[in-house]
């Protein structure tokens, strides 16, 4: 098993390395120079070239790629042109709600999904079933900032029990932190509540066909114990699958609840670099993004290996 | 019975879920006695140096933070802000500054004339108007600990309005040892002698930018006149919170979570203006000019009866329809290069064009044997205003016969790709589209789009002599009549070489909760004199 992390740890290498070169290169050919959105109205070309020289953005493509691997090595990923504050802080103070939003949000899809899905596998056939999978696609079909303005209108607008907007960090108190935190939650958890119940029904239903299913039966296994012993944890690795697949995405790609609950996490912050060709920002966090998906990949692997003793690396 | 059971389960805990934050008082309940203002402004705050950038919205935070010698009263006059008293020497040439008495930084330390020399040096190095006026200085000195002596090298008239000038960059005075860093590398400190301090720990880029009331700020005793008179700090903390997305921003207008809009989208006026506990205002005066600017260095526009073409087919009606929507908020019959409502503004040289229409203009552009050569218009589509301008102008170029090719990107892209001198077949372009806060273009040399001196002018690089011979008579004329005059002239001559087209002039209000009291008008926004009650 460590001989298993330790390969997979260093086949991230060469991954990465290619990322940051396709990042890098990607970014230089799109229009757009931040040097002159900096110089603003007024500039002359030759206030326009001394910002280009002061930002390094005169120099040869890979110099400057250069540049940016070698502090890179050293966990720097460099300093914002527009606010001067180095990439790592600015990512720092986002990565609170944004983490915290995927945790509520994907923990909140978990608890609900999985016995829902269980359960429609369960009474596969029946109107449960057909009601839990009516509601997944609806879960799925709505547009994300279509649910939450409507959580708006209802509980911050209408009955004025939570605030419209803004996050509060878990430092400030665990009611605080609630507060923010329960309409974006309930808002994002859509979707993934569909998604896992889907997949979990899917796998739960192939597994109910086994004959150790069968057997566990006929010996006369309750049939709790039959779902939730026997086939919840074979069913498991296509859940742990969409779930490791869920955690990536709400990491890198929640903008659009960010922004419909203003709240400053990672996806507001990368494109709000976009617009301003803030390149250290969005290299920066395209290489955090993608650590953050090779070490979801790598955990998910590795819990393969604990739910079915029979996948050996 | 286990049905039933999580039937209610659910019930109670969705209850529980959502009651529990209200019931623990958590909702904008704070213990403390202190009084906040919480603004959206209308941008994300992403750097804090005024004099690096010319973004208003560090204009608008260097207003919160530092002070200015003078500043604009409601009739466009500089007045005396940290100066005291002042002198002009016979001969106009020397004018000596004494500041008031007891002005202190942030820090601690007190004002002295040094910082105000270096305060101006540094902002001299990167301003227009700035860098016009060092160009007539000949020395700039500290007297004493509270004198500051400015000698020209030549008459100049418009040293108050220089120093007083209400839109970026402003000369915010800083202390020396910040002041003297290289005007092209951000400053990284925040200390001004203004009424709010700026809290960098609690600064979060993207989301909130917080300001506290400075006890020690010595404000004037006269009453406050747009971005002069005294600066009362009237709340204990002002809090900036970056609300890009504008339904949630409305949102947080209605539900009463903030106090103060900067810019609301007019789509979404009709609803504040419903709200009963939100008022709905114009408070800049100026409104903002539309700008469709031609690339002078290149072919079509480098022929000057091509760009008056244009110029006939611009019907501001429609492109203020378009862009801006509600009447109540645009003016579709302004046509002065120095915004309509200000002391210089004229249309005059505006008739040969105006409302001559589509026939005037093709006959015209066919005087000027236009061959057919592509007009690239660059379309930001990210920007009602600019997108509604560049389409419509699009539209009136083709029924007119030019070969129009409009290139849709956004805002970013556009700004980046205007400095291009490329022609426009050669990823340069033709037309661009933009506008200028009214406060910016308040004369002929305050308005850079005007500036025609070829490679050193503003994007498109006009050239004209007799409009620079203009811009450097008005700039020493010292007279209100003589600058008025040398306006209108400077207007007449730039409907002769067409720098670019006004294609309408617009108000952005903007909302409040009607808990605030003492709302300022001004061409920019201003965060002291506002009162909240409960």
């Amino acid at each position: 098993m460590l001989r298993f992390i330790a390969w997979r740890i260093l086949a991230t290498i060469p991954v990465m390395g290619v990322v940051a070169l396709f990042v890098f290169l990607l970014l230089h050919l799109s229009p757009g120079d931040p040097a002159t959105i900096i110089a603003g109205e007024y500039a002359t070309t030759e206030n326009i070239e001394r910002i280009r020289a002061q930002l390094g953005l005169d120099q040869a493509w890979y110099i400057q790629f250069g540049t940016w691997i070698g502090r890179l090595l050293q966990g720097d990923l460099g300093i914002s042109i527009f606010s001067n504050l180095p990439v790592t802080e600015l990512i720092g103070q986002r990565l609170e709600p944004t983490v915290s939003l995927a945790i509520t949000t994907i923990t909140l899809a978990i608890v609900v999904a999985v016995p829902l899905g269980v359960l429609a596998a369960w009474k596969a056939g029946t109107w449960v079933d057909r009601l839990v999978m009516v509601l997944a696609v609806v879960g799925f079909s709505v547009p994300v900032f279509v649910i939450g303005y409507v959580m708006i209108y209802l509980f911050a607008i209408k009955l004025q029990v939570l605030p419209v907007q803004g996050f509060q960090p878990i430092g400030n108190g665990i009611g605080a932190f609630a507060s923010t935190i329960i309409l974006p939650t309930l808002t994002l958890a859509g979707p993934y509540v569909a998604l896992i119940a889907r997949i979990t029904r899917a796998s739960v239903l192939e597994i109910l066909d086994e004959d150790y299913i069968r057997t566990a039966r006929a010996k006369g296994q309750v049939e709790r114990k039959v779902l939730m012993h026997h086939a919840l944890r074979n069913a498991a690795v296509p859940i742990v699958t969409i779930i490791g697949i869920g955690v990536a995405l709400l990491i890198g790609g929640v903008v659009v609840t960010e922004s419909v609950f203003n709240i400053p996490g990672l996806g507001r912050l990368v494109v709000d670099a976009i617009t301003a060709r803030d390149y250290p920002i969005i290299q920066g966090m395209i290489i955090v993004f993608s650590g953050v998906y090779v070490l979801i990949n790598l955990l998910v692997d590795i819990a393969y290996t604990v739910l079915d003793p029979r996948i050996r690396y | 019975m286990m049905r039933q059971l999580t039937r209610r389960c659910a019930a109670r805990c969705l209850a529980l879920a959502v009651a529990a934050p209200a019931a623990l008082g958590l909702l904008g309940g704070t213990a403390a006695a202190q009084t906040t203002l919480r603004v959206i402004p209308q941008a994300d705050l992403k750097n804090i140096d005024p004099i690096w950038t010319t973004a208003y919205i560090t204009r608008n935070h260097g207003y919160l933070v530092y002070d200015t010698l003078f500043a604009l009263d409601e009739n466009f006059e500089p007045q005396p802000q940290m100066v005291d008293t002042y002198e002009v020497s016979e001969d106009g040439l020397t004018y000596s500054f004494v500041l008031r008495e007891g002005l202190t930084f942030h820090d601690g330390a007190p004002v002295t004339a040094e910082d105000v020399v270096a305060s101006l040096q540094r902002w001299g190095k990167r301003d227009a108007m700035g860098i016009q006026l060092m160009a007539s200085t000949a020395s700039l000195e500290a007297k004493d600990e509270r004198t500051v002596v400015l000698t020209l090298s030549e008459p100049y008239g418009l040293v108050l309005q220089s120093l007083g000038k209400a839109s970026s960059n402003v000369p915010f005075i800083m202390p020396k040892r910040i002041a003297e860093t290289d005007p092209f590398t951000q400053i990284d400190e925040v200390i001004g002698s203004g009424p709010f301090k700026f809290e960098q720990a609690e600064w979060v880029p993207g989301s909130k930018v917080v300001y506290t009331k400075f006890a020690d700020y010595k404000p004037r005793s006269e009453a406050p006149s747009f971005a002069s008179g005294g600066k009362l700090a009237k709340v204990d903390r002002v809090e900036w919170l970056y609300i890009p997305d504008a339904n949630t921003a409305l949102n947080a207008m209605v539900s009463g979570e903030v106090d103060y809009w900067e810019q609301p989208p007019v789509d979404l006026l009709p609803i504040l203006q419903s709200t009963p506990d939100l008022t709905v205002e114009t408070t800049d005066p100026l409104g903002s000019h539309g700008v469709a600017r031609f690339n002078h260095l290149h072919p079509p526009f480098d022929d000057v009866k091509v760009r008056q073409a244009v110029l006939m087919t611009i019907d501001q009606e429609r492109y203020m329809q378009a862009g801006v929507g509600n009447p109540e908020y645009y003016n579709a019959d302004c046509w002065s290069y120095y915004t309509c409502n200000s002391p210089v503004a004229t249309d005059a040289g505006s008739e040969a064009y105006k409302g001559k229409g589509i026939e005037a203009a093709k006959a015209l552009l066919a005087e000027s044997g236009y061959d057919g050569e592509p007009v690239v218009l660059l379309q930001p589509v990210d920007i009602p205003v600019t997108n509604a301008a560049a389409l419509l102008t699009a539209e009136a170029l083709r029924e007119i016969g030019m070969n129009v090719d409009l290139q849709a990107m956004d805002w970013a892209t556009a700004t980046s790709r205007r400095a291009s001198r490329e022609t426009p077949q050669n990823g340069g372009w033709s037309m661009f589209f933009t506008w200028w806060v009214g406060a910016d273009v308040l004369n002929p040399l305050a308005n850079a789009s005007l500036k025609a001196s070829g490679d050193d002018s503003w994007f498109g690089w006009a050239t004209d002599a007799r409009m620079e011979e203009l811009r450097t008579a008005f700039a020493k004329a010292s007279d209100p009549e003589e600058q008025k005059r040398i306006a209108v002239e400077a207007s007449k001559q730039a409907y002769q070489f067409v720098p670019y087209g006004i294609f309408g002039h617009w108000t952005q209000p903007v909302a409040y909760n009607n808990r605030l009291n003492g709302v300022l008008k001004s061409p920019v926004p201003l965060f002291w004199n506002i009162e909240k009650a409960g």
